[in-house]
């Protein structure tokens, strides 16, 4: 019997994905005995038109990771649908939009000059890059940038998400674990649209910092400051996104000292993440003076970006104004 | 965005009230039969401290042009001080919303006691005057801009939510 094929892809993101599933150790031994490598650009050679040759539905499972920044994304992303059976919107890019999703903050034009004239770019021509180009051999394109990044699932059917910026590898050798031993026949695949390698709850739940009442009357940034290292850093006045982040990391960053920055993107039943986050940070605010609300705030240096850092993209507004209106 | 572009811009508003103040206000707006502009879509919340910012994001995404929050005075609040709740999410969301680029004055907050019916209706007339002025704020251009269509958006996924009786 020949072995279950498997496929992983990236868009636009930045390859922590696949470092991720290298970590995993001696298990991608397991993912090698029990599944045949069809496509994975990062780990093997293999060109588009040999996975446009293969059978509808012929891939058994897809691990998709990064979001929908161009139309090359967006075509590979259908193809690959179209030849899984099991498509996994694998890590928050594909997820929610990540970190490239706050390119959804701008228009395409600002990200583009941004990338080709800041002081670190060395272009002494102000080129940029053009999507189609005549050469005496031919026209040459390269792929058309989307007004605004779109996540997986805002293309393609997903069947399953897997948070995290990555996912941790001990998740991800659950699932793997998980998804051999369903294709043996000895365990059975959550329903589709489940959220895998991630917990129920919130961050908060596997902190294991003190907590007792949060009331703030000052933000600030966790470099300018020496936080207890045993207390909540929210009551100390440290944005820290664990009460509103979905629960499977053991709350890594908060047990060395470092904030919550989300990246296991909206706890279960949470609809827009950044809403919830305002919610809980603005109840916390110990103060019932306007203006003193307004200068407790402004200890919040970047809102937006606080809130959507990775969730941007897959938001109810999706992206600012700007990036809407320009391209 | 309306149909034919010779009517008059028309802004859809979605109104958070308060069961205890606000949306007694506009009750006796109603029933003292004042006239108001018909462009603000009422929902009642036990409470603006109920208000989730959600609610908010998802009235702008799904094509309003502004959104009222209203509720008791401080210090009026019928469950002690959750309005001030609300003027704090109000102080946070606005700064959310003017980073996203959408313009301050399309979200107001309005402190209105149930005695108010008059103050009610003169102040969600100037607000619409001032939307108006802003224009069509079209976040989704796919969507079609009906109240209804946005109070579906608002309503979506607290269909069982019972109506509570006033």
């Amino acid at each position: 019997m020949s072995k279950p094929k498997f496929a992983m892809y990236w868009a636009a993101s930045c390859g922590g994905c696949e470092i991720a599933v290298l970590n995993i150790h001696e298990k991608i031994l397991d993912v090698d005995a029990n599944f045949e490598v069809v496509f994975w650009p990062v780990a093997m050679d293999a060109k588009y038109k040999d996975v446009e040759a293969m059978e509808d539905g012929s891939i058994t499972l897809c691990l998709f990771n990064g979001g929908m920044r161009n139309d090359e994304n967006e075509h590979v992303a259908k193809l690959l649908r179209k030849k899984s059976q099991i498509m996994v919107a694998f890590g928050s890019c594909a997820c929610e939009g990540c970190i490239p999703g706050m390119g959804n903050f701008s228009n395409v034009n600002q990200l583009i000059d941004t990338a080709f004239t800041t002081l670190s770019t060395d272009n002494p021509q102000n080129l940029r890059p053009q999507t189609s180009y005549e050469v005496p051999e031919g026209t040459l394109t390269i792929p058309t940038m989307n007004p605004l990044l779109k996540t997986l699932d805002q293309v393609v059917d997903v069947d399953y998400y897997m948070p995290g910026c990555p996912p941790e590898s001990h998740q991800i050798a659950a699932v793997v674990e998980l998804v051999i031993a369903a294709l043996q026949g000895n365990a059975q695949l959550p329903p589709k649209g489940a959220t895998i390698g991630a917990g129920n709850s919130t961050v908060c739940d596997e902190c294991t910092r003190k907590r007792n009442v949060k009331l703030i009357k000052e933000f600030s940034r966790i470099q300018l400051t020496h936080p207890d290292p045993e207390l909540c850093l929210l009551e100390q006045g440290i944005p820290c996104n664990g009460i509103a982040t979905r629960s499977g990391c053991n709350a890594r960053c908060p047990s060395v000292g470092a904030q919550c920055i989300g990246c296991y993107g909206p706890a279960e039943g949470v609809v827009d993440y950044g809403a919830r986050l305002i919610s809980a940070f603005a109840s916390v605010i110990d103060s019932e003076n306007p203006d003193e609300i307004d200068k407790i705030l402004d200890g919040l240096v970047d809102p937006a970006g606080q809130f959507y850092r990775f969730n941007l993209a897959g938001s109810l507004l999706r992206g600012s104004k700007y990036a809407k209106n320009g391209a | 965005m309306t149909d034919k572009p010779e009517t008059k811009f028309e802004p859809v508003i979605i109104g958070f009230t308060c069961n205890w103040c606000s949306y007694r206000a506009a009750d006796m707006a109603g029933t003292a039969r004042m006239k108001y502009a018909p462009n603000v879509r009422l929902t009642r919340l036990m409470c603006s401290g109920r208000l989730d910012p959600t609610f908010v994001f998802k009235a702008f995404a799904g094509g309003a042009d502004a959104v009222l929050v209203s509720g008791c005075h401080p210090g009026d609040c019928h469950y002690i001080n959750q309005n001030y709740k609300a003027m704090r999410r109000f102080h946070l969301m606005k700064r959310v919303l003017v980073q996203m680029g959408i313009e301050p004055g399309r979200l107001k907050l309005l402190w209105a006691s149930a005695a108010e019916g008059a103050m009610f209706a003169r102040e969600v007339n100037s607000f619409v005057e001032e939307v108006r002025a802003l224009g069509p704020l079209n976040w989704n251009s796919n969507h079609v801009h009906t109240a209804d269509h946005v109070m579906s958006v608002v309503a979506e996924g607290h269909e069982h939510e019972a109506e509570v009786a006033a």
